[in-house]
Parts: C-alpha cells; structure tokens; sequence
C-alpha cells in the first residue's frame, strides 16, 4: 500500500509541472512550436553567440534555434545550394554581407524594410552608419541585420613600444622599423625568440584581405567612392600599376619579420600568436582586443594597443599608373602628409532570412536576429573575444562599461575603440568587393596569385599580370556593364 | 510425309523445316498458361539486375552525364533564381589556353641540358615502343593504342620536364601525378617490406598486424590535421629537435617540395597499410614447396624472396597498383586540410583545384577540371591495363 502511495506521489510530482506549469508559460509566446534552422560558419566564433542566446530567445518567444555550422570556405555554396535548389533547410543566415549581390538578384533574400523601420528594439539608428547603409542595404532595400563590425587595424605592443621610445606606426616604414627592432627578440619570457610582424598568409584564409588592408591606402586617396579595385568608369582592374606593385613590395617584406612558416597561418594562428606574445605586431579585425583581454589565454593583458591601418606619403595616379607623392589635391584626406585608407574588410557578419521560408518562421528569425543585434545583448557580446563579434553600434562605442566588465582597462578600451572609430570615421574608408561573383575575383584569383607571389611562384610583375588578367576574364565572363553596375552601385555612384 | 493427327480439333502446324508442331484448342491454352507461369521466372533475371543497373544509372552514369553537361555550361545568377549559359569548350580551354593554364598545367621553363637527355631518353624509348607495335602482329588497335600511348605519354614528360625546371613550376596536373608515382612506389615497397617481416614467425607479429593496420582505419581529416601538428616546427612536438638542429629560421611551409613532402608523408602513412594487409595475405598463401625446394638447392635469403615469392605475388601486385592508383588520383584531404594547396599552388591536386573552383560557384571549370581528371584517370587506367596488368599477369 505504501508502495502504491509513493508511486502516486511521484507520478504526481513529475506530471504537476506538465499540467500545470507548461500550458501557462506557453500562453503568450509568439513563437511556440516554431523551429528556425541558423545557418553559419564553424565557430566557436560567430557561432558561439548564436548557440550560447538560442536557448535565451526561446525562452522569451518560445522559438526553437538550431545554428547549424559549416566550415567558412563552404558556407557561400551551402547557402546558395540549398535555396538554388529549393531544399530551403534554412531559414536564416548569418553570413558575409559581401555576397548579397549573388543573394539577392536571385531573390532568395526577404526584403526587411518594413520590419526594420517597425522594429523600435532594435534600435536601428544606433547602428552605425556604414553597416547601415553598406553592410545591410543593396540596392536601397534593407536585407540583413548587422551583427558584428569589421575594419582591420594593426595592433602592437604597448610596452615593448614604450620602451624602446617608438610610436605606433603611421606608414609601412614605420611597420618595419618597429618589426625589425622587435625581430628575433624573446616578446613573452619564454626564453626562445619571438617575430616582429605576425600575418595571416595562408591560402585560401584570410591573406587575400591583409594584403588588400596594405594596398588600400596606396590606391584609394579620393574619398570612399573612388574606389579601391576597379576603374569606377571602365571597370579595369587597378592591379597593375606601380602603386600596386609597392604595396605588393611591402606585404612580401613583412615576410622578412614573420614566423618562419608565416605561409601556412591563418587568423586562428596570428591571433593566438599575438595573445600569447611571440609578435610585436600583427593585422587583424577587431577579435585581438577583446581576445587578449581573456586570462586564460592572454600574456599581453593590458598590453595591446591598436591604431588605424598604416597609411602611404605616395598614392597611385590613375591617370599614368605611377606612384607620386601626396599634396592636398590627390590625397585630400591625409594626414601629415600620410593617405590612411581604412580597409572595411568583409563588412561584418549579418544575418538575413531566407524568402522560402514560411511566413511565421520568417517573423521568428527576423525576431531572433534582432534579439542578438539589440544593445542589451550585442553591448555584452562585442567584449568577448570568442564571439568573433566587433564593435558596430554607436552604444558600443560610447558605453564603456561593459568594456571594463570584460576585463579591459579604461585606457585600452579607449585605444581600441579609438582605433575602430577613426577607421568607422574616415571619409576615405575602404570598401570591400560586393559585386556579383565577388568570391571569383577574390578568393580564386586574387588569393591565388599573392599565394603563389609568397611562393616565388612568380614576382610581383607576374602577380599583377595575373590578378588583372584573371579579373578581366571574370568581368568579360559575366558582362562588363552588368559588373560596372554593380561596383557602381556599391560605391553609391549613380550609373550612368 | 505428315504423321496423322488422330484427336478431334488438332491440326498440325509448321513451325520449321522438318519439324512440326502439334496446336489444339486445349494445348493452346495450357502453353498459354504455361508460358504465363513462366513469365515471372523469364523476368527473374531482369528484376535481380534491374535495381542495380538503375542504381548505377542514377548514381553513376546519370551524375557523370549532368557534369559533363554543366562543364560545357557557365552558371550564372539571374533574377527569379539561377541560369545554364551553353559556352561550349571555354571552361576546357580556360585551363589548357587561357587564364587557368598556368594553375593547371604549370609555368613551363626552357629544358636543362639534364632535362634534354632525360626528354631524349624518354621519347627514343616510346618511340621504339610505338614502332614495335607497327611490326608485331598486335593488329590495328594495338598500333593505334601504343601510338596513342606514346604522344600522350610523351607530351606528359615534356610537361614534367619543362615545368620541375629551375624556374618553372609544375600544375596540379602534374602534382597530382607526382603524389601518384612517388606515393604509390613508397607504399608499395613499404608495405611489402612490412608484410615479409610480419608474415616471419617473430614474437608480437600479430601484435605488429594491427599496429601497422591502424592509420587506414583514420579518417583522411583526422591523419592530415595529426601531420599539421607533427609538422608544426615552431610549436609541435619536434620543434625541440628542429631548433637543436638549428633549423628553427626553416620552415616546410615555404618550399614547395617541403609542402609537398609533407602531404606525401600522410599519404604515404595512410596507404601503406593497404599495401601491407594484401600483400601480407598473398605472403601467408604462397606455396611452401617452392621455398622449401630452393632452399635445398642453397638459395639464399635474398633469391628466396626476389626469384621466388616476389614474382609469385606479380598478380596481386598488379591489381594492388591498379586499385591504389585509380583512388589516389582523387586525393584532397591531406592538402587541403595541411596547406590549403600552397604554398602557392605547390601542394594543391586536380580533385582541390576542381573543389575551390566549386565553392565559388564556378560550376562549368570546376566540373571541366573533374572531366580532366577523369580523363587523366581513364587514361592512366587503360595504358597500365593494357601494358602492364595483362603481360605482368600471363607472366605470372
């Protein structure tokens, strides 16, 4: 009889919480029963967020949020995949803004104005205005919602600097004469010789940006409509120039300075390198700031400074191909003399939705994406560096607490996000490609040939030939006007 | 003369010359009936084969003639979804004229002196082999086979010779070639030497077995990210033994036969046990009369193996090299996942040139470099079947 009692007292005591407790918490979620497949790169950065406030999200809306991860050089086939073949697995994507000219002109993306401009969590004005208006528009229309900012910088130790009287560089001789002093020199007390300059050149990675974050400042000097991949009224190439051919110069000495298998690394190595203390300095997106904040890993706490993207005295002339000297007429945006030309490499992860989807699984994933983008949780987010997620609002610029929180002190907080502010504030900002194919011109030729440059595979002559020929071939392929449009259109020039 | 058909309704029907038929309303009927008993058995041959034939067809022959199609075809985003734009052969001349050559077929470099006698040497031995073919009494298809053979082959050397010169860099063609030869050789006599050696009555042989087994059993990923941190000179675990060494400045990385070595190596760590298993499995079934008999006659250890057991195991050996050198064409974990192809294009095969091409979306070159392939294979194939499988095999 006790026996029956205390099986009825348990039953009673596991289904309780069915009965009564379930049916009441799901009343008033907007999401019940709704299941948003996330599909995005293999973390842990950018996935890491998405995973870690899934839970989060659906505890609020009831929602459920699978993030499906992919390895990076895959996720731009496996989104176009699966909705060229109308499989349509995923309902929202949180990838590279870069490739929304192949997304949208299909028209596999939900069009997001309205739920943007009805959207006062959001907060959408905060958003800084580049990732606004670049990052998450094409063609006028809203299609993604910014997540994360991305502009590469150079970092640099702030005590090694200190003590050998230099100051953080401004030009690329600068980036040597700091490299060539720190060369060779044991950085971390682990008694073996560390490297002056640590970046990520490993094929098909990340090199074909770095070397682009150095070109930048050598062929943009007008202002950010000009321009840094193509001639905005022909469409051909600046690849082969002598401007061109000095910054190529330059990226293949940072080479003297570097790891010895510096070919073979990519962000995850230059990053851990630079937190661990073998480099005075390194190129990078944002991650290294919040990342060398992090204990567990970092050597180089409190000891990390970050400064714009070292600029050029000479810039190209478009109209000879020569390298000349800066005045205020072609470098209207210099300073000292220097051409800074903040490189806004990718643009930023973004989400956006898939159109296929149906109708309330839209509105969860539009409401999940603007969860995550929302200050309240995107303020906490852009301090860790394993979210892989940057600084992009105007709150995290402004509100330094959550910067503190994470560890950072007041003053390289203040210098990290100085840095990003004055690449964020340059009128001669670096736009990334974002024209059809852009993953063509990129990451198969222009990747190739610096590889294959870094190899002495060919010089820097050969490289040039290659990328311009390679470049031309891809626009000849897919229409010279339709190509022109786009770059136009990207830039924010009227076509003509 | 016709035999009288006594029962009512019978008739007599000719069928063939001398032979007859007998048809009644009644027979006509069972033989229809019988012939319907029978049909399910007629058809039991088709339906056993017809799920495998349409498998085939669906996975096989069916992908190989849509990628044949999409390699003759540019894909191109449109609005309302994607487009096929018919380019002909331009994804084919793309790689053997245009921008992608040098990717595919390397950067050539006027031939070395050494690289003369070697391309001299090379093209008087095919020749000879082509105009042996004209005089033997092999008939028109073998005339035309080894004189196929010989121009194929013989551009294949002048290739190699032009591009492993100082100065020029070899393709993913002719890199994926390299992996074939050198890996497929290494395998091979590393695998028979480890088979010999465990197939010997020593203490923990069986022990050996399963050791020498185990990398096959990895998955390819798993064995190229172990190789990247075995190699990782700066902080792996040889590092220590790469700095005493004063070393520590140098890096495989860098070098293109540095990289390549490395890819090697894992292709090398992975296959041999292929190699091994088999060959230690035709060891164990030799007959041991034959050994036993010319050990009597005082051969010694060394003729034992090389007159006596290694020419019994020339058919296994044969089908091994055939079965490892279709598969071994297609490698792509280990450079992908080590180097990503590079440095430059140094490490990177026709199956990972054919795979990035593919993750941009270039469908047409990507599926034009997979039918370059097929051909590179097919080809391979035939010539080692026709040349060298058949002959090694009657030898035998």
């Amino acid at each position: 009889m006790r026996r029956r009692v205390s099986w009825l007292l348990v039953s009673i005591l596991l289904l309780l919480p069915l009965a009564g407790v379930t049916p009441a918490a799901s009343q008033g979620k907007p999401f019940d029963g709704v299941t948003v497949n996330v599909l995005t790169f293999t973390g842990p950065q950018i996935a890491e967020p998405l995973q870690r406030r899934g839970p989060d999200f659906g505890k609020l809306t009831g929602a459920k949020i699978n993030v499906i991860t992919v390895p990076f050089s895959d996720l731009y086939q496996k989104v176009l995949t699966d909705v060229a073949t109308g499989t349509n697995s995923y309902q929202a994507f949180v990838f590279d803004p870069q490739w929304m000219a192949d997304f949208v002109t299909p028209g596999y993306l939900e069009e997001l104005t309205s739920r943007v401009n009805a959207d006062k969590a959001l907060q959408w004005t905060d958003i800084m205005p580049f990732f606004r208006n670049f990052s998450a528009t094409y063609g006028g229309k809203i299609y993604t919602v910014p997540l994360d900012g991305d502009f590469q910088m150079v970092y640099y130790r702030t005590d090694l600097l200190q003590q050998a009287g230099l100051k953080p560089p401004q030009t690329w001789a600068d980036y040597f004469k700091i490299a060539q002093t720190f060369n060779k020199k044991d950085l971390n007390g682990d008694g073996t010789p560390d490297f002056g300059s640590c970046i990520a050149k490993k094929r098909n990675a990340q090199s074909y940006w770095m070397v682009w974050s150095v070109a930048a400042g050598y062929l943009q000097a007008k202002g950010t409509r000009e321009g840094s991949f193509f001639d905005a009224d022909t469409m051909k190439p600046l690849t082969n120039n002598e401007a061109f051919a000095e910054a190529l110069r330059v990226y293949v000495q940072t080479g003297q300075y570097g790891p010895p298998d510096e070919l073979n690394w990519d962000v995850g190595d230059s990053r851990s390198g630079f937190v661990t203390g073998r480099c005075a300095l390194s190129i990078d997106w944002g991650d290294i700031g919040p990342l060398a904040v992090d204990p567990k890993t970092s050597k180089v706490q409190d000891k990390v400074g970050a400064v714009i993207l070292p600029g050029s005295p000479r810039v190209l002339d478009r109209k000879t191909g020569k390298l000349v000297a800066c005045t205020v007429q072609k470098c209207p945006y210099s300073t000292g003399g220097v051409n800074h030309a903040p490189f806004a490499a990718y643009g930023g992860w973004s989400g956006a939705i898939n159109k296929a989807a149906p109708a309330k699984v839209k509105d969860a994933a539009y409401a999940f994406l603007s969860y995550m983008s929302q200050p309240a949780q995107s303020s906490t987010d852009v301090t860790i560096g394993i979210t892989g997620f940057n600084p992009y609002r105007r709150a995290h610029f402004t509100n330094l607490a959550p910067w503190l929180k994470s560890g950072m002190s007041a003053a390289a907080a203040k210098n990290y996000l100085g840095a990003i502010s004055a690449s964020l504030n340059s009128a001669n900002m670096v736009l990334d490609l974002r024209i059809p194919q852009n993953q063509r011109y990129q990451q198969i030729v222009l990747d190739t040939a610096i590889a294959k440059m870094l190899a002495k595979e060919l010089n820097i002559d050969q490289a040039m030939k290659e990328i311009t020929d390679g470049w031309e071939a891809i626009t000849n392929e897919l229409g010279r006007d339709t190509q022109l449009k786009a770059y136009r259109e990207s830039l924010g020039i009227p076509t003509k | 003369m016709s035999k009288a058909v006594d029962r009512p309704g019978a008739e007599e029907i000719p069928s063939a010359p001398g032979a007859r038929r007998i048809k009644t309303g009644a027979g006509w009927g069972a033989a229809r009936l019988r012939a319907a008993a029978d049909w399910p058995a007629r058809q039991v041959t088709t339906s056993f084969v017809l799920p495998a034939v349409l498998l085939l067809f669906f996975l096989s022959i069916f992908p190989l003639l849509v990628s044949a199609y999409l390699s003759l075809t540019r894909f191109q985003f449109v609005p309302g979804g994607f487009a096929l734009r018919w380019v002909g052969l331009a994804n084919y001349g793309k790689l053997l004229v245009g921008i992608e050559q040098s990717h595919f077929l390397g950067v050539p470099k006027p031939p070395t002196v050494v690289g003369w006698l070697l391309f001299g040497l090379a093209a008087s031995v095919l020749l000879l082999f082509a105009v042996r073919g004209i005089t033997s009494a092999s008939g028109r298809r073998g005339v035309v086979g080894r004189a196929a053979f010989a121009v194929v082959a013989g551009a294949g050397i002048w290739l190699a010779v032009r591009t492993l010169t100082p100065g020029g860099f070899p393709g993913t063609l002719l890199t994926t070639l390299i992996y074939v030869v050198v890996g497929i050789t290494v395998q091979y006599w590393l695998g028979l030497w480890l088979a010999f050696l465990c197939a010997q009555e020593v203490a923990g042989r069986r022990f050996f077995r399963v050791v020498f087994l185990l990398p096959m059993m990895i998955t390819p990923v798993g064995i190229a990210y172990t190789f990247r941190i075995l190699m990782d000179l700066g902080k792996g675990p040889f590092a220590p033994v790469w700095r005493a060494l004063g070393l520590a400045e140098v890096s495989w990385a860098n070098y293109a036969w540095g990289a390549r070595l490395v890819v090697m190596l894992g292709d090398i760590w992975q296959w041999t046990p292929f190699m091994f298993i088999v060959l230690l499995a035709a060891l164990e079934s030799l007959p041991a009369e034959l050994i036993e008999a010319a050990m009597v006659d005082g051969a010694s250890r060394w003729q034992l193996f090389w007159r006596i057991s290694w020419p019994q195991l020339i058919p296994v050996t044969s089908t091994l090299i055939l079965i490892r050198m279709i598969e071994a064409f297609k490698i792509i974990d280990l450079p992908n996942v080590l180097t990503n192809g590079g440095p430059g294009t140094a490490t990177e095969s026709l199956t990972l040139h054919a795979f990035m091409a593919w993750r941009t979306l270039d469908i047409g070159g990507s599926a034009a470099v997979a039918y370059m392939l097929l051909f590179v294979v097919t080809f391979a194939a035939l010539s080692y079947v026709n040349l060298a499988h058949r002959r090694l095999a009657e030898a035998a």
